[in-house]
């Protein structure tokens, strides 16, 4: 798995445990189950990890795909600086983030989630990784290079197509063979 | 809407009628558990979450055993051969087996969350009415124990047996419980890692995550062996519920109201999921015996802008045009194997197939032959297939519109090179008479191994006079000026500056609209079929033009749209 950028998916295990934490945390809230408070907890965890998750970070390589809306979340993200680029950080935070849920039933499959996403921001972490914004593209203005006042006298030097194509008459130092064979065009 | 009707009508009537299933088995398990007589006891306890619980645990059912039916790919290539007699229409569905399978799966997600939270209510409930917060009836329930007796037979309702249990303890120590949350676990897992941006550019994350499932199947089967849901069985006396509700403390005492009895419901989970299960582990054991089987290297070509071109012989190997074939390189991966599609034609004694450098695996193929000595074998590789798409009915239509993007271009190479095939032994077969073909590229250098197959397909049908048999359109999609500057300097020449050929190539995108007006006039009341292999927004847009451009009225023109998808 030499290419994998681990963030990626410890990204969207993040989001979707933050979403199992609300609703595990609604469902104790609402059913006043036995230690709500942590489902309490677990409501306002979930909330904070979905927002914190939702802007996608720009990948090292290959194009990234934003999510629907996510700029003013990436500009709020961003502004925490370092505390949000540092993937060890969020792993940590994570981790602490987790740990209430584990004392009721309810919260208990956000709180695993949430530390399994924990664990894959560690293995980002640990390779390097770190959070970019995805910022929009700034087009930068094109000023006309100081060549336009010399254009070349000549044209630029390049082999007639004739020559790029395979010739009958010397097969063997085509780059390419066909099952069919090839001959000369007669028109 | 006629057209949209010829389009999409049988998907539309598939989707509707596994939607119906699940509706159905819903409300029926849901009116099953919430007004069924032998629950009264049980709904004393539980309220509604009881229903709540069981009803998408059916449609969990239901869809647990259709989940693993689209991805047996060999069971689809069986279907498809023998609805041969049945239409195409019948045949183009099971293009869509992966839709399907992410439909499913979602379904699979919403209802395991439905089932989760009334289940956590239902826990909270037990051991509510176990401390008598619910009133004396419930209290009483909860308090009935088992009978010594020696049948194995459990007879109390509440599965909550101790007043020092806990939501968390329970769900831990009882198999439902323990099951549950190892498989929802698994189930969110697997989905994360499917997301559209993982699989595609991490592809090995999504399918080694992936073979969680068989954690998944595993826990489902042993999921309710627990028998925690208990209905009250009959006994001698039977027991008046309408009487005896109201007086808990006189059961046992009085004849009308003996001790209740309750038994927990057979777990039916395995008898759904069971068939699937043997169908896939056959599916598997199908893919590792093709992957024993002996591959040779017959050549292995490296082409410009990175494609590999192998050809290879496998002993008793038949194909037919279009179809892919799965690749293995253990050397590689273990586990991974890759769709190619094939590039000859089946009239051909090898298979050939090219492969452009897309991702971790393809590139270490590549790098891989490029530091082999010259005329060696290859790194051993397994072969599955072939299994076949839309391409195999492209004789079927009277007239084709081909059109391949890049490297899409593949499966056509394959027909057209049958074609050429078919033409020098006038094989009736071929009910085609005639054939549009587009291709669309980027770069020059990508053309060449193609463009010297094009050129050869071209004086044959000028020699047997059939130029008007294959009309074939290339367009440079990626031309910038030094392109145009060399074309304008050599317009006057008879043949393209790029390729070669005749046709002139075009610049720029197609002007789909007038393609298809093209091909309407030349062509009236046809049956005309549109193929497509390429990027999903070009697939929108012809899926658009084939609907906007075809006609019901049977004298005009149709237009039916088949897409590869990988």
């Amino acid at each position: 798995m030499g290419k994998i950028e681990w963030a990626m998916w410890a990204n969207e295990q993040a989001l979707a445990s933050g979403l199992i934490y609300l609703t595990g945390g609604i469902v104790g809230v609402a059913g006043q189950l036995k230690g709500w408070e942590f489902a309490a907890f677990g409501i306002a965890a979930g909330v904070f990890v979905c927002l914190l998750e939702y802007p996608r970070s720009k990948r090292a390589k290959g194009t990234s795909v934003e999510r629907t809306g996510q700029y003013c979340f990436t500009v709020c993200v961003k502004a925490f600086g370092p505390l949000t680029r540092n993937y060890y950080v969020r792993a940590f935070l994570h981790a602490a983030l987790c740990v209430p849920g584990g004392f009721m039933l309810a919260t208990v499959l956000g709180c695993v989630c949430l530390g399994m996403a924990s664990l894959i921001y560690l293995s980002a972490a640990i390779h390097g990784e770190h959070w970019e914004p995805i910022m929009p593209k700034m087009e930068p203005l094109k000023h006309a290079a100081q060549s336009i006042k010399h254009p070349p006298q000549n044209p630029p030097p390049r082999p007639p197509p004739e020559l790029r194509r395979k010739r009958t008459d010397d097969l063997e130092s085509a780059a390419y063979v066909n099952p069919i064979p090839v001959t000369a065009n007669e028109s | 809407m006629g057209n949209w009707i010829i389009n999409h009508g049988l998907e539309s009537f598939i989707l509707v009628v596994w939607m119906g299933i699940n509706i159905f088995l819903f409300v029926r398990f849901y009116l099953f558990y919430d007004s069924g007589p032998q629950f009264f006891y049980t709904r004393q306890l539980l309220g509604s979450a009881l229903a709540w619980a069981r009803a998408p645990a059916a449609v969990l059912n239901f869809n647990c055993m259709l989940i693993l039916l689209p991805v047996c790919r060999n069971l689809l290539s069986l279907l498809r051969g023998s609805f041969v007699c049945c239409g195409r229409t019948m045949r183009k569905q099971l293009d869509k087996n992966l839709t399907f399978h992410k439909l499913v799966a979602y379904m699979i997600a919403l209802m395991t969350a439905v089932h989760t939270v009334a289940h956590l209510l239902n826990v909270e409930w037990y051991i509510n009415s176990r401390h008598g917060r619910y009133g004396p009836l419930p209290g009483n329930l909860s308090m009935l124990e088992d009978d010594d007796d020696d049948d194995h037979h459990t007879t109390f309702l509440n599965p909550v047996q101790s007043d020092s249990t806990t939501p968390t303890i329970f769900a831990f120590t009882t198999i439902a419980g323990l099951t549950g949350v190892v498989i929802t676990l698994a189930l969110i897992l697997m989905i994360t890692s499917s997301m559209e941006v993982i699989r595609r550019s991490y592809f090995e994350v999504f399918w080694y995550t992936h073979h969680l499932f068989i954690i998944f199947f595993a826990g489902l089967v042993f999921h309710g062996a627990g028998r925690i849901v208990r209905g009250q069985v009959s006994t001698d006396p039977p027991h008046n519920t309408t009487l005896c509700k109201d007086h808990p403390d006189k059961w046992g005492k009085i004849s009308e109201c003996p001790i209740p009895q309750f038994a927990g419901g057979f777990p039916q989970t395995w008898m759904w999921v069971i068939g699937p299960m043997v169908i896939y582990i056959c599916e598997r054991l199908l893919r590792f015996i093709r992957y024993l089987q002996a591959v040779r290297y017959k050549k292995i070509v490296m082409h410009p802008s990175r494609v590999l071109e192998l050809q290879l012989v496998k002993s008793g190997f038949k194909m037919d045009v279009g179809q892919y074939v799965f690749l293995n390189c253990p050397e590689i991966s273990q586990l991974e194997w890759h769709p190619f599609t094939m590039t000859s034609a089946p009239e051909e004694e090898f298979f050939t197939i090219h492969i452009r450098q897309a991702g971790d695996w393809t590139e270490k193929l590549i790098k891989m032959v490029e530091n082999l000595p010259e005329g060696s074998q290859g790194p051993k590789i397994g072969v599955d297939g072939p299994f076949g798409t839309a391409s195999e009915d492209v004789f079927d239509y009277e007239v084709s519109m081909l059109v391949g993007a890049g490297i899409g271009v593949t499966p056509f190479a394959s027909i057209l090179k049958s074609i050429w095939y078919k033409f020098k032994d006038s094989n009736p077969k071929l009910r085609t008479r005639k054939i549009y073909f587009y291709w669309l590229c980027r770069e020059t250098h990508a053309f060449e191994w193609f463009a010297d197959l094009l050129q050869v397909l071209e004086k044959e049908m000028d020699e047997r006079g059939l130029k008007d048999f294959l009309t074939y359109k290339l367009f440079l999609t990626g031309w910038d000026h030094t392109h145009a500057a060399h074309v304008m300097v050599h317009f006057d020449k008879d043949t393209d500056v790029i390729t070669g050929l005749k046709q002139k190539t075009h610049y720029g995108r197609p002007n789909w609209d007038k393609e298809f007006e093209q091909v309407r006039q030349e062509n009236p009341s046809s049956v005309v079929g549109t193929f497509l292999c390429g990027p999903a927004a070009l697939a929108k847009v012809l899926e658009k033009k084939c609907v906007k451009y075809s006609d019901v009225d049977p004298r005009k023109t149709k237009f039916y749209f088949n897409k590869e998808n990988f």
